[in-house]
């Protein structure tokens, strides 16, 4: 697929310059403006945890196509990559409240409910990867 | 005193310059941000560059930083490449290189390439440096600008005041934001603030957060938040989210809350019945 971007976290800026390519290719696939601040937020909130957790990380930015019931649906594919300390217990942080840093822990339970497809790895000590993808319907 | 290699640069002056500018027209401004600018412009520049480096030849090098340091402004105001300015300025060093080997036997070209290079290091120097210095201050100017603009605090009835939020929440800003919020209560002593957030192009739970505890804050010193200019489309995030902003107040447009501050503050604003007749209008 040609439309793919790749946006490193270093700093605060990393956060801004990744939504701001959310918010660009979301809008070039076809997604509505509610949809687009999903996908903005959702992706605000995987850079912040990377900004937040981790010395470093990327956020990968796909357009993606699947064949459904009703014909070829086209979707964004949002992935979130650290070597950071990884997380300990992932059910925890699945839960909302919880969280490490003294925020709202409304971060990644709130990413699952703005996108469609959800998808966590993580291994302590060598980092996480979080997948998430949203259709265009 | 001034070595052989600049001596011998300027004695073929106007013969390396003819050879820079037949090459170094591709380098130079192959970049869009470049291309874009009307071709006099370019060629402004272009000769501008080669006097830069020719005339500075027999400056000494206080006098030519001050002419390098007027070109490095000119490249920054008007959003010039230096990448490609620094890359034209070593094919300029192949040119002279492959003269002098032409001119010099083996031994005296090494001397004197090491001389070529001396001089061009220090020009690149002083040019990159000057202009890294220009946008270091261009920076620091544009930080203090946006400082001024980041969070004012707007007096609209008495005891009623407004911030208008614009643009992106960072930490630094939201520290900010909290401490303009909490002095500018005590001095226009504000019973209820109006947060408007319609200019702040997504919400996510730092930014909520944020918000939250500066709302702790004011109601701490005795005041009212009220959240305003909530977008459709950033309610749903928050919902999605499950951000409880239920502590709240908040009304979708800043007109609406003037209105329940208004009313909070046990005020009212009235129609008069008839305008007033008499006085200057007979």
């Amino acid at each position: 697929m040609s439309n793919h971007s790749c946006i490193e976290i270093a700093n605060e800026w990393g956060i801004v310059s990744a939504r701001q390519a959310g918010r660009e290719l979301s809008k070039e696939i076809g997604f509505g403006s509610v949809d687009q601040a999903r996908i903005t937020t959702a992706i605000s909130e995987l850079a912040r945890n990377i900004y937040l957790y981790t010395e470093i990380g990327k956020i990968d930015l796909e357009e993606i196509s699947d064949n459904h019931k009703n014909g070829k649906v086209r979707g964004i594919k949002v992935v979130a990559s650290d070597k950071g300390p990884g997380i300990e217990n992932l059910r925890d942080v699945m839960i909302d409240g919880f969280t490490t840093s003294g925020g709202l822990g409304a971060g990644l339970p709130g990413v699952k409910r703005l996108m469609d497809e959800f998808d966590i790895e993580s291994i302590p000590g060598e980092g996480t990867t979080i997948t998430t993808i949203k259709w265009l319907r | 005193m001034r070595s052989i290699v600049l001596q011998h640069m300027i004695d073929n002056k106007d013969h390396y310059i003819e050879q820079w500018r037949v090459s170094f027209g591709e380098l130079l401004f192959s970049r869009s941000e470049s291309t874009i600018k009307p071709q006099y412009i370019q060629d402004e520049m272009k000769e501008e560059f080669v006097s830069v480096i020719f005339d500075t030849l027999t400056m000494d090098r206080h006098s030519r930083r001050a002419v390098v340091k007027r070109f490095a402004e000119r490249l920054i105001h008007d959003g010039w490449v230096v990448s490609e300015f620094i890359m034209s300025l070593q094919r300029l060093r192949r040119i002279v290189m492959k003269d002098l080997s032409n001119h010099y036997d083996k031994e005296k070209f090494v001397d004197l390439s090491g001389e070529l290079e001396d001089w061009l290091d220090e020009q690149i120097t002083d040019l990159t440096t000057e202009f890294a210095k220009n946008h270091e201050e261009v920076k620091a100017i544009q930080n203090v600008a946006l400082k001024e603009l980041s969070a004012p605090l707007i007096p609209v009835f008495d005891k009623i005041v407004v911030m208008p939020l614009i643009g992106t929440i960072d930490t630094k800003r939201a520290s900010q934001i909290m401490e303009n919020l909490l002095d500018g209560i005590i001095e226009h002593r504000a019973q209820v603030v109006l947060i408007d957030i319609t200019g702040v192009p997504l919400v996510d739970t730092m930014v909520a957060h944020h918000i939250i505890r500066a709302s702790e804050a004011v109601r701490l010193v005795g005041a009212e938040c009220l959240l305003v200019g909530i977008r459709p489309e950033i309610a749903q995030t928050i919902v999605n989210l499950g951000i409880d902003l239920g502590n709240f107040t908040t009304k979708s447009t800043l007109k609406k809350g003037v209105e329940a501050a208004l009313q909070m503050t046990h005020r009212d604003i009235i129609t008069n019945e008839e305008p007033v007749t008499g006085g200057g209008l007979n």
